[in-house]
């Protein structure tokens, strides 16, 4: 495949992923919840995976980091991540690849700290287990990385519950840049907040990405929100990436009928109010080829070719 | 209309608007069982929906948006004010609880179609339960089976999804089921809290469409409760901005949407994420914003010679053109401080400007 060569900018991919499968495997039939994905995301790049529900796109960032639980399990493909095979990382390797190299902030992150420990308890106990910091460093940097997201050092007492939701998100994602990942995954980092709590979190994550220079996969199913923070993106459809191309041409210019339906998802703020559709019910693309280039950079599922596929025609004639 | 025989003849009031909520307060007792501490939920809330109009209510979580909602459904008590339908107060007829003929003529959608809808029973089962218990059913079997379908396809599904278990359902389906439930009532008022935001993406508008189109060819009113402003303007006529448990402003949904008047409306705008505005977020500015709503210290309307202010009454300015009925509670008025529990309170910090952070902080 191609796609891997389409990075922002020169640099070397930090995260390369090959034809990935995942299946999760049933005792009567088993379903293929990644398809033959692949991506990479270079130095510094912020790689939006965009989606609905269902679409494989935690099953993939679960398996890059190696969490995938039964039934579940990687059928094929590979995951490299700076020249290393993820995929074949021992417990111990694993250990240091997680938090150290990758961290990740999960869809409801806010509420996976430890209610009986004080926020300085948990960012001291990733020092102390990851980097080998005595307790007294550990709390002094603890406190900085506080500072880092705009939080008060003194907050280092509070227990979660003494604090809002979005100070909770906040303090995760300081967490997860603890050691200087070289990538962050962000799964649905904001969905649970309020739009002003939202705005300023995105604006967090950017203002840390510029200082700390970590590549990020975010992983939203709002296409808004991805466009503005990604430099790149790929749309997902039932395990499979459907459209893969710079988020601005993608907002601009979505070829692939299932993006177009996404983004028509979501009524603009701005401008005459025009009737849209979204995707009607029952419409299911299936046997979605593999992507082919469309214009220069702009990876698309070819539509049409393949008489297995549903026709989309239905998306343009669908009644309000 | 099966509530005539509940309220006077329904041609002397075709001028009143379908749901009228006058002065509508409810608190919640805190703290043990002899604290007589009590948190503000709503104070003083007026809202009018006229025949046929869909109003949007939006606000943060927190906002009190939900306790309006059921407070008006009847499922939790007001603390105090009037509710009324078709100018009757149902609070004052239906002392204790909601009664049947209220049930009839206001309906609720929930937020979440797949706690909603029971899932030991087929579809058909819910409607034809709704129809029987507000005698809708018609005289024989042919007449309900009928009805039945005619539900199913109003709202946009196959009428042989009767016999089909919720959970062979979609979220959007089972949504257009609860739709349809509310239908068989056939009542004036639907009241839906966040109809949309545990769907999926891409059948959303669907389901805005459907609430649009049930506007459009049956006249029933709406009250759309979300915390999304693209959809309410997508779909209301008028929205009306909840703040601390009251109302700051509200108007004619692209108008208000295009030119907030209120610090609070003007943050939740700014907030809403949006492409074709690259490069929006201004923490400065932000900060400003967040300063005008915890403690604004003037009103654009000061010095206006028709608009007077006030900061003991919650005074309304008239914004722009009158044909948008857009008004803005005066900024200068300050609620008690028991109403501050909300989400904005309790976010002290903006990125970028540590200055006014703190100058925040002292005035809080």
């Amino acid at each position: 495949m191609t796609i891997s060569q389409v990075s922002f900018g020169s640099h070397e991919p930090v995260l390369e992923v090959k034809d990935l499968t995942v299946k999760y495997i049933g005792d009567t039939r088993s379903t293929t919840a990644v398809d033959r994905v692949s991506f990479s995301i270079g130095t510094g790049e912020v790689f939006g995976l965009a989606g609905e529900s269902g679409c494989g796109k935690s099953t993939i960032a679960n398996s890059i980091m190696r969490l995938l639980k039964d039934p579940a399990k990687i059928a094929g493909g590979s995951v490299s991540f700076g020249g290393k095979d993820v995929l074949a990382m021992s417990p111990e390797e694993l250990r240091r690849f997680r938090w150290q190299d990758v961290a990740m902030v999960f869809q409801s992150a806010m509420n996976s700290l430890n209610p009986v420990l004080t926020i300085g308890e948990q960012i001291v106990d990733i020092f102390t287990t990851h980097a080998g910091y005595s307790r007294k460093e550990s709390l002094r940097r603890a406190g900085e990385l506080l500072e880092l997201v705009r939080i008060d050092p003194a907050r280092l007492k509070s227990y979660p519950h003494q604090l809002s939701g979005g100070m909770r998100q906040r303090a995760v994602i300081a967490m997860a840049v603890a050691l200087k990942p070289s990538l962050l995954i962000l799964d649905e980092p904001t969905t649970a907040l309020d739009v002003v709590v939202q705005q300023e979190i995105m604006a967090q994550i950017k203002e840390l990405q510029r200082e700390l220079g970590f590549s990020v996969l975010f992983i939203t199913h709002d296409m808004s929100l991805m466009v503005e923070l990604s430099h790149r993106m790929a749309v997902m459809y039932g395990g499979r990436i459907v459209e893969t191309a710079k988020a601005q041409d993608v907002y601009a210019n979505p070829r692939h009928p299932y993006t177009q339906a996404l983004m028509g998802a979501f009524p603009p703020l701005t401008g005459p109010r025009v009737p849209l559709t979204g995707l009607p019910e029952g419409v299911k693309f299936r046997n979605i080829p593999d992507l082919t280039e469309a214009a220069p950079g702009h990876y698309v599922a070819p539509i049409g070719a393949d008489p297995s596929v549903i026709d989309p025609a239905p998306l343009e004639g669908a009644a309000r | 209309m099966s509530h005539a025989l509940m309220t006077p003849q329904p041609g002397t009031l075709t001028g009143s608007p379908a749901l009228e909520i006058q002065g509508l307060g409810k608190s919640f007792p805190v703290g043990g069982l002899f604290s007589r501490e009590s948190v503000r939920a709503l104070h003083g809330v007026d809202l009018t929906i006229g025949r046929g109009e869909i109003v949007a209510l939006v606000g943060e979580s927190g906002s009190g948006k939900s306790t309006l909602a059921r407070c008006v459904a009847r499922l939790e008590k007001p603390s105090s004010g009037a509710i009324l339908i078709d100018g009757v107060d149902v609070l004052k007829r239906d002392r204790f609880q909601a009664s049947r003929a209220f049930r009839s003529q206001l309906q609720m959608v929930f937020q979440d179609p797949f706690g909603s809808l029971n899932p030991a029973h087929r579809i058909e089962h819910f409607l034809r339960r709704s129809l029987a218990i507000h005698g809708k059913s018609g005289g024989s079997e042919e007449e309900t089976r009928q009805r039945l379908e005619d539900l199913m396809t109003t709202v946009g599904l196959e009428a042989d999804m009767l016999n089909s278990y919720p959970h062979e359902l979609s979220g959007g389906q089972r949504q257009r089921v609860a739709i349809a439930r509310a239908l068989a009532v056939e009542p004036q008022v639907i009241l839906a809290d966040e109809p949309t935001s545990m769907l999926d993406v891409s059948v959303r508008i669907g389901v805005l469409n459907l609430m649009r189109k049930l506007r459009d060819e049956q006249g029933i009113s709406m009250l759309y409760i979300t915390h999304d402003l693209a959809s309410a303007r997508y779909l209301a006529d008028r929205t009306a901005v909840m703040f601390a448990g009251e109302l700051v402003e509200e108007g004619e949904s692209l108008d208000l949407l295009s030119n907030p008047a209120h610090p609070y409306t003007q943050l939740l705008v700014s907030a809403v994420p949006d492409p074709s505005r690259a490069g929006s977020y201004d923490p400065v500015r932000r900060a400003e914003l967040r300063q005008a709503v915890m403690a604004s210290t003037h009103c654009a309307f000061d010095g206006d010679p028709n608009q007077a202010c006030s900061a003991e009454e919650p005074v309304r300015h008239q914004v722009g053109d009158p044909e948008n009925r857009h008004w803005v509670r005066c900024h200068l008025y300050r609620p008690w401080a028991a109403a501050s529990g909300h989400a904005l309170a309790s976010e002290p910090t903006q990125p970028g400007h540590p200055a006014s952070n703190a100058q925040e902080e002292a005035s809080a």
